[in-house]
């Protein structure tokens, strides 16, 4: 630099190129700033416009009101009640602790309660409401309404809770809803209906499986919310649309006195129309009060029910199994006949039966009988000769196809459907070979058979129509065509009378039906389900009841032209035609002369202990001395 | 320049055409200040109006100011604001976390920006003094570097990032159109370029966090990314024409943080749109350009270099702002002058413009021959 003398001309020719040069760059910087301006709200704007309307616009969900349930004369199985709830408004709270306190005084919370509230109040945003109780009572309500000036941030409101007039009668056909667990709300993908308060869904049952048609599709009210979560103003709401109305082929009334006079006995029914397969009552007692359920049981109902050996928590109609006992033997015998033997040909009952050195035993010794009294009497040494003498592989055919087990396709999650076993059947499960003792334990229902009492109705029911009748639940399901079965019209004929001599003057002779000019016919079953000598079985009071004999009917009405079927197992009922056969007995009735019905019932639980409400009251009360806990409270019966 | 009988003289001889575009962009301001409260002139426009015309007129009333009345204060208001810088350090008052602000009665001032335009006049007037011949030497370059360092280190330390960049860039600037040797200037970026991968390297997390979040901001768009990311959405989601006034939802949602200060042109763009942003970045051209034409046109080397030192930093205010809300620079916090509310930077703009109007007044009457 030495060698150049920098001048004030050098200087201002530097000073001019180098402000040409600011210019230049202030320039770029310029387009630059437009450039990306442009691209932010041109090319981008479609990105961003979606962006802000998401923070402009929240949607709190509007729960749909729940579909009905109702029966097939349309009434109500399970409904909707309007209730009272309590919620708690966070954006609008001034004194939160101070309003808590308030409620938990007004409402008498529980302390976890209040914990909870405290909880989900610091953890939401400030739109979304907090329960603070549901169904809450009326005294309640109204107390909290008239102090709603002095409690801001409170918000009392009607909202629904989900009815079951049938109350425990329908516990096990309906199942329950529930406010969704966090694995149901996972399963979802995180559906925000499902955090609102208030919103129930279904657990068990009809209400799980129908789940899809009943809750319809939630509403939304689109709010413009502040980034602090301030609701600024309400838009256009997106109306919801109520759920389907679900109408079953149950009869309302039969099913709730079928569940009845099972009375305290561990039973289900079932009651079909045989013309079309519709399942007019299928009862499983004793059962769980659903109404209970949708509050949200407390930790001692549950443990009360879940301990107790009647089973409440099984639908015993469709998931219990158990022998079928002699209730098999007219399907039998129209193996039997189907295979070629005579029902004029008489077999000598000497009260037993004696296979390699086993001896198979007859409850008591008939004498020489043909087919038609052992139907009638029920003799256990006829079907084992003539089940012997025509061989498994011809007898389990025709017991499947008259229902046993037959999967139905029911609404229902959790089904069973036992067992008719034959020797491939035995080689596959066991691996060995039939032997005869397998046939002479089949042929009276006993071994490896099971069965549910659904597919004993069903058996019913085709045995009286010579068809393939398939029960239905659901109304909106077309009525499955009733294919003949491949048996003869003439076996048949046979069959009907010997069932109708059953209860006419064989072991059923005590359930005739006391109704002039219909005649029922049906068969007795007592299933084993332990070995006890002869003295115990016949004094079932001293037998622990766990070990008694179960106690199964099946039915079909009138006899000689068949409109209802139906079959009863009482788990441990003892004799069939003590127990079983009266409870079908009455509940055919029903169906006739509702009347005389009612008056039986009534009668019936006098002798047990008075009305349902009545004893189930007793029964909590014992078991919570027995627990050591103070009887419930008043206000919650 | 208007000429008209009716008009008085002095009136007359004022630059219309910049006091125009000026008070065009106050108004504007304004108007956007007013959607940003939700339709109402509190709690800003009216305040932020009364601010904007008293600054208006004192930068009026300096116009008058002659050349040699400028160059001899350079030094001195230099001097002052420095001792007050040092003061703010002593005595200052602590807002937001940092010391900025010095309580003179009821006045609360903030020397860091008096020091913007201060900064400019003193390099001028030093360049000036420096003969032809020695502008390359260490000489013209070291007592420079000393009066920009001292009060940057000063307002870093406040700390004020933002300030600190702008006043460095403006002496930067400054001697830049001094005549200084390039090399002086392309190897501090050469450095900065080399040395930034390494730097990052050896950063603490948080440290990188937030560069990395400048870099990506839709990253991490609830954390230390929301600012830009919703003012990118609010710009963005504006379009051309924009959403209308009184109907940005970013902004009166409250999603737009600092709406009506630092991010005051992401609430404009959300309303007004692409067309409302050229407007406005093309005004602040306008002005620029104006200051820009007032140092090519000045006879003397304090003149042109203070002119083109002055539109420098309204330039760098608006430019800075711009790019950080637009994502392209850190968020600094500087803010739109003549836009944004606040004094400060409605100050500073007006004592840039003001001492530029005197120059350009200058120009006007004095004979080109003396």
């Amino acid at each position: 630099m030495k060698h150049m003398r920098i001048t004030t001309a050098h200087q201002s020719i530097t000073f001019s190129r180098r402000m040409m040069l600011l210019g230049g760059a202030q320039a770029v910087v310029g387009g630059l700033l437009v450039g990306r301006m442009g691209w932010l709200a041109i090319a981008q704007n479609q990105k961003y416009q979606l962006l802000s309307e998401s923070n402009r616009v929240q949607l709190i969900p509007v729960p749909p009101r729940r579909g009905w349930i109702i029966d097939r004369n349309g009434k109500p199985i399970a409904i909707n009640k309007a209730s009272f709830r309590v919620d708690l408004i966070p954006q609008q709270i001034v004194n939160g602790p101070a309003i808590i306190a308030e409620l938990q005084k007004l409402m008498n919370l529980p302390p976890d309660e209040v914990e909870r509230i405290t909880r989900e109040l610091s953890q939401s945003r400030g739109f979304q409401p907090v329960s603070v109780a549901d169904n809450v009572p009326y005294e309640q309500y109204a107390a909290i309404t008239v102090r709603l000036p002095d409690l801001p941030g409170v918000a009392a409101s009607r909202g629904f809770t989900r009815f079951y007039p049938g109350g425990s009668t329908v516990g096990q056909l309906v199942g329950y809803v529930g406010a969704a667990s966090v694995a149901e709300y996972e399963k979802e993908n995180k559906n925000p209906l499902l955090l609102i308060p208030g919103v129930k869904i279904g657990k068990e049952g009809l209400e799980q499986t129908l789940e899809s048609t009943l809750r319809g599709e939630p509403g939304g009210q689109r709010v413009e919310v502040t980034a602090r979560g301030k609701l600024v103003k309400e838009l256009d709401p997106k109306p919801d649309r109520s759920g389907g109305t679900v109408q079953l082929t149950i009869d309302a009334d039969l099913h709730e006195y079928a569940a009845r006079r099972i009375g305290d006995q561990s039973c289900s029914v079932v009651v079909l129309d045989v013309t079309n397969g519709d399942i007019l009552a299928m009862p499983s007692m004793p059962s769980f009060n659903p109404n209970n359920f949708s509050d949200g049981i407390s930790q001692n109902e549950w443990k009360m029910l879940s301990g107790d050996d009647h089973l409440p928590l099984v639908d015993k109609a469709l998931e219990s199994l158990y022998p079928s006992g002699s209730t098999i033997k007219p399907s039998m015998a129209m193996a039997l006949l189907n295979a070629g033997i005579d029902r004029k040909q008489k077999v000598n009952c000497t009260g037993a039966f004696q296979l390699g050195n086993h001896t198979f035993h007859c409850d008591k010794r008939h004498g020489p009988v043909d087919m038609d009294a052992a139907v009638v009497h029920s003799c256990d040494v006829y079907f084992y000769t003539m089940c012997l003498r025509v061989g498994a592989e011809k007898l389990s055919p025709m017991v499947r196809s008259m229902g046993f087990g037959e999967k139905f396709d029911l609404p229902f999650d959790n089904q069973r459907y036992g067992t008719i076993p034959d020797p491939d059947w035995m080689m596959r499960k066991y691996h060995r070979k039939w032997q005869g003792y397998d046939t002479v334990n089949m042929s009276i229902g006993q071994g490896m058979v099971l069965i549910n009492p659904m597919q004993l109705a069903v058996m019913a029911a085709r045995l009286a129509t010579g068809k393939r009748v398939i029960p239905r639940l659901l109304k909106s399901k077309p009525v499955a065509p009733q294919e003949h079965l491949a048996v003869d019209q003439d076996h048949l004929d046979f069959i009907r009378i010997a069932m109708a001599g059953v209860v006419d003057h064989g072991t059923a002779a005590a359930a005739k039906l006391p109704l002039d000019g219909i005649q029922m016919a049906g068969k007795t079953g007592t299933a084993q389900t332990h070995n006890l000598s002869a003295s115990e079985r016949g004094d079932y009071t001293a037998a622990n009841w766990k070990l008694r004999d179960h106690s199964l009917f099946m039915a079909f009405v009138p006899f000689n032209n068949p409109r209802y079927a139906a079959a009863a197992i009482v788990e441990h009922g003892g004799f069939g035609a003590a127990v079983a056969a009266p409870l079908i007995r009455d509940t055919i009735t029903f169906l006739y002369d509702k009347q005389k019905a009612l008056q039986a019932l009534q009668v019936f639980e006098q002798s047990i202990g008075g009305t349902p409400e009545e004893r189930l009251a007793r029964k909590t009360a014992s078991w919570r001395a027995a627990n050591g806990l103070p009887p419930v409270p008043a206000n919650q019966t | 320049m208007i000429t008209s009988a009716i008009i008085p003289r002095p009136l007359a001889k004022l630059p219309w055409r910049l006091i125009f575009i000026v008070l065009g962009i106050a108004l504007f301001g304004l108007i956007v200040l007013y959607s940003a409260a939700g339709g109402s002139i509190r709690p800003w426009a009216l305040k932020q109006a009364v601010v904007f015309l008293g600054f208006l007129t004192i930068a009026i009333a300096m116009s008058w100011l002659k050349e040699s009345t400028i160059k001899a204060i350079a030094f001195p208001l230099y001097g002052i604001t420095l001792v007050m810088l040092v003061g703010v350090e002593g005595l200052g008052f602590v807002s937001k976390g940092a010391k900025r602000w010095l309580d003179v009665g009821p006045i609360r001032l903030q020397p860091s920006e008096f020091m913007k335009p201060a900064i400019v006049l003193t390099l001028a007037r030093f360049y000036e003094l420096v003969p032809a011949a020695e502008i390359r030497k260490w000489r013209a370059i070291w007592p420079a570097l000393a009066l920009l360092g001292v009060p940057a280190l000063l307002i870093l330390v406040q700390p004020d990032l933002g300030t600190c960049i702008m006043v460095l860039l403006c002496g930067v600037t400054v001697m830049f159109l001094a005549g200084l040797p390039w090399w002086l200037f392309v190897a501090p970026l050469a450095a900065v370029g080399v040395a930034a991968p390494i730097v990052y390297s050896m950063m603490h997390g948080y440290q990188r966090k937030r560069i990395d979040v400048f870099l990506d901001p839709e990253g991490d768009p609830l954390g230390a990314g929301y600012h830009i990311a919703q003012s990118k959405i609010a710009i963005g989601s504006g379009g051309i024409w924009g959403k209308g006034f009184l109907h940005g939802s970013q902004s009166h949602l409250q999603y737009l943080p600092e709406g009506h200060t630092d991010f005051v042109f992401a609430t404009m763009a959300e309303e007004w749109g692409l067309v409302g942003g050229v407007i406005l970045i093309c005004a602040f051209g306008a002005v620029i350009h104006w200051g820009m034409r007032v140092s090519q046109n000045a006879r003397t080397r304090f003149a042109q270099l203070a002119a083109a030192g002055l539109s420098a930093t309204i330039f760098f205010y608006v430019s800075i702002n711009l790019l950080m809300v637009m994502g392209l620079a850190p968020v600094v916090g500087v803010p739109l002058p003549l836009v944004s509310f606040g004094g400060s930077a409605v100050m500073t703009i007006m004592l840039c413009l003001g001492l530029l109007m005197a120059l350009e007044r200058q120009q006007r009457t004095v004979s080109r021959l003396i």
